[in-house]
């Protein structure tokens, strides 16, 4: 068949990764000793379409892998083989494997043979123990691979007589000769013993025999296919050609008539019987189990709830297999799409509508256009919100690598962890998403590995012996929070303390607050770690965190209790694309502020004005005393007035500090679309991004974290400048 | 970058082998010329939007058609003394090649000139100015009808570094 299968093969490497996720979550959801046959038919499902797909793409390696790893699934799923630790290890070893093999051959590379071929062996050595059956070579490997080994040696010989009225059934035995022919070498002797004299010969009836002897690489499958159409006009019988002690069940003429027609749909059982000393028994097991297999709509027939299951969880993997490496394509649900078409056909009809209003308008039907222009507001805003939606994934997708790193690092470590995952559905950006993937990998590492005790360290503190990692994630306001936590021995104050000050980080002098001391594990190169591991330890870990998280806009704090745990909180903005934006004005220049980081806005009142040292003024709020950022300044811009009470003060959240930006005025909210300036230039500091204005001019968006780090510098070495002397000319 | 795509389609059968075009611009009464490969377009002055803690040759950013574009003053840039904007003062937008892959920058020059086909062979390595800044954004001297052109390039001339305060250490900022 010359047909073009390339164009699938990007689509079968999409699905069986899909399926090894579903079957490594699936494994990780195997309880030992209590086989949950949902779950290892969840299991075996996606191996077999794996097996089944690698076949018709000609990937025989990864069909020959697969195959053993099925048979094991296959015995587990019967009961005939205990779901122990073990058989899960080698299971999920398994996975890794195909893993491998399938971005092997993805990329074009090679993979690691040996380490396979070695696995391979364990699946074998593990069917060898158990198993009294030789694994069934299932039907579609056998076909495409041409599976030599099973194949009955050098040919077979054929008896066929066929009763009289085989002519009036339509059949030729010379077309069926010939099509014999074609498949190896073919010799016919002709039996001319029951041909009546010439006299009484019917020309319709047929008096012949023939013994026929095939040579070559022929299943008896194929054999039989030929005479499929004769079986019941005939007496057939087809014997492998090699002197086989064994008498087989073809035997009888009368009975292998039969038996073929049962056999037609077990071709491969069928196969094996003719290399091997069957037993009958083995045989009907397996013509069982093969039926199974092969017939999918059986298994969904008879598990309907599951299938449901299956596809929920089909459809979430689905979307997390778009992670992948090259994430150019992204699944998007169909409703999704189905919405989108919906809002874009309203969007037509408004601007049609619009469009109308426009060829002949007055100003009688002003009302009528303020309506038009309201209603494609809301189409836009549904509009972009809908697309946005397309690019939101939940997070489960980069949560659900948690479950198997835990189950391998805790026995690692020999540790006791439970993993407690929520919020999995809560939906962010598909570039957040990916971008957040590591650093997350590295909270749950460094969690194992320095966080929770040993079982042995927690039985003494009075804790039970398993220790919980909790990943929660929640949406706030404009943000997606993730949350790490565990309940292990928490940070080391006075470790990290002693580490800062060895390290010069920190005078020892100095007198820092719980907050200040952990955020020093943020710093470049810090590890408390006595030993360094593999794993975690080497301080490259929490700065690289921090800079990555900072990077897609959002922060990360870190909360401690001795002896209670460490909890990580990360905040991220849900889109990187779209922002609720306070637009602001200082002179002829309109920056945004981000909305989700602005506490209140207020008029200045000079009595709360206070200068410290003639240089920081602070403006109290209440309780608090907060730093004024004169912006203009900051920003090097002329603005309308320098007197605080005619302008107004933003007060902004950013770093875990609190500031007052002197503003002239406050211009309105609204989305803005980000545009990033490193793009073109570079990344400036305090400005987070640029957008374009309903008139076309460019804005700036702030960068309240930088800001804040900005401003300190400069009113740090604000003392020489000639804002500070007019400053001080003003106040005197 | 569908001008300068455009002529890239076709310069190769218009201008003769070792030949190359330029685009000229005069600044301070001294005619400068860019690869015309580079040129992206060329548009009117238009007011931008300042960006803070950069050089001030730096003028800000416009809009070009949803892209955000710096724009640079080659004036102050080069030092020289600055003139107010007038009709002819032009922005001319360039196509960048830098260690991060393409970028879009915008420079303001008092008014463009001509496009010019000058052969590599006539194009003369400037002098050594010894540690003037300048030169090594300079790169060549090119006679054409009897005029002098000085020959910028362009990667030179607005590579990531040049485009940055060094003074403030960027390191520790974020």
């Amino acid at each position: 068949m010359s047909f073009d299968l390339t164009q699938f093969l990007q689509t079968f490497y999409e699905e069986s990764f899909e399926g090894l996720d579903a079957m490594e979550s699936a494994l990780l959801n195997l309880d030992v000793g209590d086989t949950d046959s949902e779950t290892i038919n969840t299991i075996f499902r996606a191996a077999h379409s794996i097996k089944g797909g690698s076949a018709t793409f000609g990937l025989g390696q990864v069909g020959e892998f697969t195959h053993g790893l099925e048979t094991l699934l296959d015995q587990m799923r019967d009961g005939r083989r205990s779901v122990d630790q073990q058989a899960v290890d080698l299971l999920l070893r398994s996975v890794d494997c195909l893993r491998e093999i399938l971005t092997a051959l993805k990329d074009s590379k090679d993979f690691d043979a040996e380490r396979v071929a070695e696995v391979g062996k364990k699946i074998e050595a593990a069917l060898g123990v158990e198993d009294t059956a030789t694994p069934v070579p299932p039907n579609d490997v056998a076909a495409t691979e041409g599976a030599a080994s099973i194949i009955a040696a050098k040919g077979w010989e054929i008896s066929f007589r066929p009763h009289v009225h085989l002519f009036r059934t339509g059949n030729d035995p010379v077309r069926m000769f010939r099509e014999l022919e074609s498949m190896g070498a073919l010799s016919v002797v002709v039996d001319t013993a029951a041909l009546p004299p010439f006299a009484n010969l019917d020309p319709e009836e047929s008096y012949l025999a023939w013994g026929l002897t095939l040579e070559g690489d022929i299943t008896k499958t194929q054999v039989e296919e030929v005479f499929e159409w004769v079986e019941g006009d005939c007496d057939l019988t087809i014997e492998p050609m090699a002197v086989d002690e064994t008498v087989e069940l073809e035997a009888a003429p009368g009975v292998e008539t039969q038996a073929v027609q049962e056999k037609a749909s077990t071709p491969t059982a069928e196969a094996e019987n003719g290399g091997l000393p069957g037993s009958a028994e083995t045989v009907s097991e397996q013509t069982v189990v093969e039926t199974k297999h092969s017939s999918p709509a059986l298994t969904s027939v008879a598990h309907p709830v599951d299938e449901r299951q299956e596809q929920r969880r089909g459809d979430d993997d689905r979307r997390q297999s778009t992670k992948s490496a090259d994430s150019g394509s992204i699944r998007v649900g169909i409703t999704k799409v189905d919405a989108l078409i919906n809002m874009v056909g309203e969007l037509v009809i408004t601007q049609s509508m619009l469009n109308q209003l426009g060829e002949d308008f007055d100003m009688s039907r002003l009302a009528k256009l303020q309506e038009g222009l309201t209603q494609l507001e809301r189409n836009t805003r549904e509009l972009q919100e809908s697309v946005m939606q397309i690019r939101m994934l939940p997070i489960s997708f980069a949560f659900n690598r948690f479950p198997r790193m835990v189950h391998d690092l805790s026995q690692k470590f020999g540790k006791k962890v439970e993993l407690r995952l929520s919020g999995e559905q809560t939906e962010l950006d598909k570039t957040v998403m990916e971008k957040i993937g590591d650093p997350l990998v590295h909270l749950v590492r460094n969690s194992l590995d320095h966080g929770l005790e040993t079982p042995e360290a927690r039985r003494e503190l009075g804790k039970p012996e398993t220790g919980l990692l909790h990943l929660n994630a929640y949406h706030q306001g404009g943000n997606i929070v993730i949350e790490i936590s565990d309940d292990g021995a928490g940070l080391n104050k006075e470790r990290i303390l002693a580490k800062a000050i060895e390290r010069g980080l920190v005078s020892e002098d100095e007198n820092l607050s719980d907050e200040r001391i952990y955020e020093l594990i943020f710093q470049a190169g810090f590890s408390t770690a006595e030993a360094v591991s593999d794993i975690s330890g080497r301080g490259v870990g929490m700065d690289v965190v921090r800079r990555n998280i900072k990077d897609l806009g959002g922060t990360i704090d870190v909360t401690s209790l001795d002896g209670r745990g460490t909890t990580f909180t990360i905040r991220l903005p849900l889109t990187l694309a779209i922002l609720d934006g306070q637009l602001v004005r200082i002179g002829e220049e309109t920056y945004i502020i981000p909305l989700v980081s602005i506490v209140e806005s207020l008029q200045i009142r000079s009595e709360n004005v206070n200068i410290i040292t003639g240089k920081s003024e602070v403006y109290q709020l209440r309780d608090n005393y907060l730093p004024i950022v004169r912006l203009y300044a900051l920003f090097d811009q002329v603005p309308d007035n320098t007197v605080l009470e005619n302008g107004l003060l933003v007060v902004v959240e950013g770093e875990g500090q609190r500031v007052g930006l002197f503003v002239d005025d406050l211009l309105g909210q609204q989305q803005v679309v980000i545009k990033s300036l490193e793009t073109n230039y570079q990344r400036v500091e305090g400005v987070s991004g640029a957008t374009i204005l309903g008139d076309g001019t460019v804005a700036l968006i702030l960068d309240i974290g930088g800001l804040i780090t900005c401003s300190r510098r400069h009113y740090g070495n604000l003392e020489n400048t000639k804002w500070a002397s007019a400053k001080r000319t003003a106040a005197a | 970058m569908d001008i300068g795509e455009a002529i890239e389609a076709t310069s190769g059968q218009d201008v003769a082998v070792g030949t190359e075009q330029y685009l000229t611009f005069i600044m301070a009464d001294e005619e400068y010329g860019v690869d015309i490969l580079r040129v992206q377009e060329i548009k009117g002055w238009d007011t931008a939007t300042p960006l803070p803690n950069t050089p001030t040759y730096v003028k800000g950013v416009i809009n070009l058609r949803g892209t955000i574009v710096p724009i640079i003053d080659l004036r102050q840039r080069f030092g020289l003394d600055t003139v107010p904007y007038g009709p002819t003062t032009v922005v001319i937008v360039l196509k960048v090649l830098g260690e991060i892959g393409q970028r879009i920058v915008g420079i303001v020059v008092d008014a463009v000139s001509e496009v010019y086909n000058v052969s590599t062979d006539d194009l003369k390595t400037a002098p050594d100015f010894g540690s003037s800044v300048t030169t090594d954004v300079v790169k060549g001297l090119a006679t054409v009808e009897e005029k002098m052109i000085i020959v910028l390039d362009v990667d030179q001339l607005l590579k990531d570094s040049e485009l940055v305060i060094d003074t403030e250490p960027h390191s520790d900022a974020l």
